[in-house]
């Protein structure tokens, strides 16, 4: 589990987003990876191959273990983007489906 | 429609310390100036967020962390453009001597990623560093991060672990994680070193230049509060990570000194180094070497960052791992260099302008042999064995790999045919490393002569969507409709 700093830190703006349709507060300047993580969320998707549960692993963009959906949007890296009030993130569970 | 493709003299790629002091030199010097990072803010994974963190109390992240907004007026003042959340994918040459053609896509909240065009006479990469892979059994489950990504965490939003929380590795940024945790006052259950004893032997050649460094009184420091806080577990030569019921990690398997122990963790933070980040260079055709030192690839360039593909200059520890307060030098003799190679200054007044920055540089860099050699990562964690997991995004095992180079499998390239190893959204970046060492191992080879993936653009996932909004050029017009002439 991860929590955030109390002692030697400003309060940035609180920001709020859903994850999975449940309310999750967080920061301006968090990225959506860093929201999940305070969360206490650290598995945000299933691997298509075999299934296992992934979480965010590298924070800066190049393992692609954080993919997540935000706002109907399939795999967005959770870690690359920043998070905005209203925002609703979905962790994704199986292969993505391509809409046709 | 060429009047929507943004043009300059100079494009830097990543905005670390080489690349902020990059494009400020090159723009002081007169060079239109462009430089292009994935972050939204200016920094790098070093100096992340330093002017946002919400870690203000200064000696939890440390001064050298801070050193990192000196960076950042100057080149707001420089007159360089800033393109933030932008992302490199693509860069092809123009003909003649005309430089390049850059495509890149821009992020916008809420909306699909634009992607654009560029063109530019000379390209400097200062595209940095990324962790290692140390991929030992579970290091796939959530809970298990590397320790660079717990640093972000701390940096960008002052989020830090709770419960029992282990370190396993070995090399600077594994202390200085603990070392910040500790200022920040959070709980660490113990690291686990897998240096082996008596690797300081192999480091004591280079002690001279690492005792006349700036390493020995910061490092020293730091090593004694993190000894005197911490339980420090040496010679650990083997790890497994283990799931719980809920599928996250729970326990830690390890062994040291031939005694095997098994202890509860809520999280589990990696590191083993870190190596260049050569996508980028790599997919333009620069030629790489393999460094014996620091076993891993680096792009070949010489004394001005110059590469082997003209016009395309590599700064910082993208073109071999030196550290932060080198990079930054490395970025300025960059700059320097191509502004030369523009025309813009002439070649005595270059070598002028490069001189202050070579000898700082040769100060930043010395006594780096001397931990190169102390946490050198161990072979059993560079090349491991089994089911466990080599490609993170394939899935493929090292077991797998190694029995694909047991039937002849001729390198990297082929392997991609056997096993989708290096095909999914990473490309490559978190197996490349192990994929070459594992069939070096299993066919007595050089890694050298293993050779590497042959990468190519676009270097990160693109939609068709991206692709389908470039602009029209000329090239793309005519290659569309030359059959109706």
């Amino acid at each position: 589990m991860f929590r955030r700093l109390d002692a030697g830190t400003s309060a940035p703006r609180p920001v709020r987003i859903t994850v999975d349709g449940q309310a999750l507060d967080c920061r301006e300047g968090d990225s959506v990876a860093a929201a999940l993580f305070a969360g206490g969320i650290a598995a945000c998707r299933d691997t298509a191959v075999s299934g296992a549960a992934r979480g965010p692993f590298c924070m800066m963009g190049v393992c692609y273990d954080c993919l997540v959906g935000i706002d109907g949007r399939p795999n967005q890296q959770a870690c690359m983007t920043r998070v905005r009030d209203g925002m609703a993130v979905e962790r994704q569970i199986g292969a993505r489906e391509v809409a046709v | 429609m060429s009047l929507d493709i943004l043009s300059c003299d100079l494009l830097v790629v990543g905005a670390g310390p080489a690349g902020l002091a990059a494009a400020t030199r090159a723009a002081g010097l007169g060079l239109a100036t462009v430089l292009i990072d994935e972050q939204p803010a200016p920094g790098g994974q070093i100096y992340r967020a330093v002017s946002s963190t919400p870690v203000q109390a200064r000696d939890i992240l440390g001064a050298d962390y801070w050193h990192g907004l000196g960076l950042l007026q100057p080149f707001f003042d420089s007159g360089a453009k800033h393109l933030a959340s932008a992302t490199v994918w693509s860069i092809n040459r123009r003909d003649g001597d005309a430089g390049f053609e850059v495509a890149y896509s821009v992020a916008t909240p809420g909306q699909d990623p634009q992607a654009a065009l560029l063109h530019c006479r000379h390209i400097v990469l200062a595209t940095g560093a990324q962790e290692r892979p140390f991929p030992i059994p579970g290091w796939t489950l959530p809970g298990v991060i590397t320790a660079g990504a717990a640093q972000i965490l701390l940096k960008t939003s002052g989020v830090v672990p709770e419960g029992r929380t282990v370190l396993a590795g070995g090399g600077p940024l594994l202390y200085l994680l603990a070392w910040q945790y500790l200022n920040a006052g959070v709980r660490i259950e113990a690291i686990l070193e897998t240096a082996p004893p008596g690797q300081w032997r192999k480091a004591l050649p280079f002690a001279w230049g690492f005792l006349r460094s700036p390493y020995l009184g910061k490092g020293l420091k730091l090593l004694r509060a993190v000894r005197a806080a911490v339980p420090i577990v040496q010679g650990v030569t083997s790890l497994e990570a283990i799931a719980d019921a809920t599928g996250q990690v729970g326990q830690l398997r390890y062994e040291a000194g031939g005694q095997g122990r098994t202890i509860a963790v809520d999280q589990l933070l990696l590191h083993q180094g870190v190596v260049p980040n050569t996508n980028l260079s790599r997919a333009i055709g620069a030629e790489h070497e393999w460094s014996e030192r620091q076993d891993c690839w680096q792009p070949v360039v010489d004394a001005w960052g110059a590469s082997s593909v003209p016009q395309l200059t590599i700064a910082g520890d993208g073109a071999g791992i030196a550290g932060a307060a080198a990079a930054e030098h490395r970025g300025r003799i960059a700059a320097v260099h191509a502004a030369a190679a523009l025309g813009c200054i002439d070649s005595a007044t270059r070598d002028r302008e490069a001189a202050p920055h070579r000898a700082a540089l040769t100060l930043a860099t010395r006594g780096r042999e001397f931990f190169e050699a102390l946490y050198q990562a161990p072979p059993q964690f560079r090349r491991p064995v089994g089911d466990t997991i080599v490609c993170r995004c394939e899935e493929a095992t090292a077991e797998q790999v190694r029995h694909a180079a047991r039937l002849g499998c001729q390198g990297p390239n082929q392997l991609k045919a056997f096993l989708r190893c290096g095909m999914g959204p990473c490309q490559g970046r978190f197996c490349g490393l192990t994929v070459t060492e594992l069939i070096a191992d299993e066919q007595q080879r050089h890694p050298r002569e293993v050779g590497y993936y042959r990468l190519r653009f676009p270097t990160k996932p693109v939609t068709l969507g991206e692709i389908a909004s470039l602009p029209q050029t000329d090239h793309s017009r005519q290659s569309v409709v030359r059959f109706r002439k």
